[in-house]
């Protein structure tokens, strides 16, 4: 449990963090701010990569999914910071 | 080690972080970006380095095929589909945060075989949760990417639907607690049929949801899937996931409330309130009989005169401008006005385009500077010192009624005050009303002339015009 509550201050004070930060943000970039933290929010692949790595408790089910898993996130990722890249190179020209 | 590799999820969440706070400016978003990506390659250098990572040749495989479709869709994806885009990766992501949930179920089913896990009930919460945000985010984003496509349509069977999610809670929630109390360990059929009806439940919520609320949609999504990812955390007791999926969390929040308030709904209303043409909206008959006779109709040639003599020229675009592909077209004809010294702006509604900050995004990449493009709070009392305003392929964001008329479905929603400009051209496609299914008193107003058409011919036309002039 003492666990539990730890996480879950950290969860609450990274939420105050990122409302504070994503404020600023003005409405031009909010489209490319969006594709953004959607990659960011492929940090999941972490998960997924422990589930793939093979360690003794895995199942052949687990890693099936651990893969799957890995494949998504990655495209996540990729997709994301890419997009957002060619978007905001948009913007930068002037 | 696990020392280090913590601290490597804390240095990939700073930058995230500063990824995110360059993004304050886009002069500074594209160094942002990258910092995020950095970021990103430290967290996967990190789980890579844990001592759970014996076996590497799945884990390059996913990494390499992933990270190809990931930049093949990139790549190919035109700026108009962005919507479409960040709808369909959301709904990966949180399809990747469902998979991790399972695949840690079992893995854990394991370790406590051996005895070295015991379940707890937050253990279990966790599990749960992370099902459901992740499915709900799956589902939910490729029934908005249908929607945001056309595909589907706006749904009729808004109390079907509504009935079904009332069910779906009711079981999820019985089932989450026969998890949590009787047996977590031992209840793979049980875990599988709660993914089932979370996936049930994410397309029952969204379908109900009317298409032109796409943009809150979207951007809630994109609040879930951080949310998945940090429940995901919570269930791998990871900390770097939980504040990275919380940052993503809290912008999907702030996005949501600014769509609602641009549209002048609460959240609730949107998500509980069916769609709001299929409510308020007028008939065609009634559509017709409003404009009656009453339209000045004009053409390219009298508004290349018009906007010969101009001093200040506002651009109004809206989501028919995308549509058309005239963003070029408006640029050009902008390029040309400026060349004469004349004063060219370009108006945004927050809910221009079909997703927060689409519409500039469209500006920029037909090389809008960004400096022209004005928020509606700035260029709103700028409006009775322009001489022209051209409104393209716009209609609820520029209709008076909704500050004037306490009556109209759309009452109280802000709006680009163009009719308080000299003049005011509006090319359009035809009279049909727009998303709210209302027709608007802007186009028959004494200051008002349309141009009917597709808004790049008229435009193109408007710059020929303007150079034989």
């Amino acid at each position: 449990m003492e666990m539990f509550i730890m996480s879950l201050t950290i969860f609450v004070l990274a939420i105050f963090v990122g409302v504070e930060v994503i404020n600023k943000v003005p409405p031009t970039l909010h489209t490319p701010l969006m594709s953004g933290t959607n990659a960011i929010s492929g940090i999941v692949v972490v998960g997924a990569i422990l589930s793939s790595g093979g360690s003794e408790h895995t199942t052949v089910l687990s890693t099936v999914l651990g893969v799957a898993a890995i494949i998504l996130a990655t495209i996540n990722i990729v997709a994301g910071f890419m997009v957002t890249d060619r978007m905001l190179n948009m913007f930068k020209k002037k | 080690m696990e020392i280090l590799i913590n601290l490597g999820y804390l240095a990939a969440a700073v930058l995230f972080i500063f990824g995110i706070k360059g993004m304050t400016t886009p002069k500074t978003a594209v160094r942002g970006n990258q910092m995020s990506a950095i970021g990103m390659l430290v967290a996967v250098i990190a789980a890579l380095l844990d001592h759970n990572v014996v076996r590497f040749e799945y884990i390059i495989i996913g990494l390499l095929v992933g990270g190809a479709i990931g930049a093949f869709i990139a790549k190919k994806v035109a700026m108009t589909d962005m919507p479409e885009m960040v709808a369909s990766l959301n709904g990966i992501g949180g399809g990747a945060s469902l998979l991790v949930a399972a695949a840690n179920y079992l893995e854990s089913q394991k370790l406590a075989e051996m005895g070295q896990f015991t379940a707890s009930y937050d253990w279990s919460l966790a599990v749960i949760l992370s099902i459901l945000i992740g499915a709900v985010t799956l589902t939910g984003s490729f029934v908005a990417v249908g929607k945001l496509k056309g595909k589907i349509g706006d749904s009729n069977k808004v109390k079907l639907f509504k009935w079904i999610v009332k069910l779906c809670f009711l079981i999820l929630i019985s089932g989450a607690a026969y998890f949590a109390i009787v047996d977590p360990l031992n209840s793979d059929m049980l875990v599988a049929g709660l993914i089932i009806v979370c996936l049930i439940l994410g397309v029952s919520l969204v379908m109900p949801i009317g298409g032109a609320d796409m943009p809150v949609v979207v951007s809630l999504l994109n609040s879930y899937s951080g949310l998945a990812g940090a429940a995901a955390g919570f269930v791998l007791g990871n900390n770097g996931l939980i504040i990275t999926g919380s940052l993503v969390g809290a912008s999907g929040i702030i996005l949501t409330t600014i769509m609602c308030k641009a549209m002048n709904r609460s959240l609730t209303n949107v998500l509980f309130g069916g769609s709001m043409a299929a409510t308020a909206g007028v008939s065609k008959s009634e559509n017709d009989a409003f404009y009656e006779g009453k339209v000045k109709f004009s053409s390219a040639d009298e508004l290349a005169m018009l906007l010969d003599g101009a001093q200040k020229v506002v651009f109004v675009p809206g989501y028919g401008l995308a549509v058309a592909q005239a963003q070029h077209a408006t640029r050009e004809l902008a390029n040309m006005l400026e060349a004469k010294g004349c004063d060219v702006k370009y108006a945004i509604h927050p809910v221009a385009g079909r997703m927060p900050g689409h519409m500039n995004v469209l500006l920029a990449e037909a090389e809008v500077p960004y400096d022209q493009l004005v928020e509606m709070d700035i260029i709103n009392p700028e409006f009775a010192q322009t001489d022209v305003a051209i409104v393209l392929g716009a209609n609820d964001v520029v209709n008076p009624a909704a500050s004037k008329d306490p009556a109209s479905p759309i009452f109280g929603m802000p709006i680009l005050d163009v009719h308080n400009a000299k003049t005011v051209v509006v090319v359009k496609r035809g009279l049909s009303p727009g998303f709210a299914g209302i027709p608007n008193e802007l186009f028959i107003r004494d200051n008002s002339l349309m141009v009917s058409g597709d808004a790049k011919k008229v435009l193109q036309e408007t710059i020929t015009a303007l150079k034989d002039l």
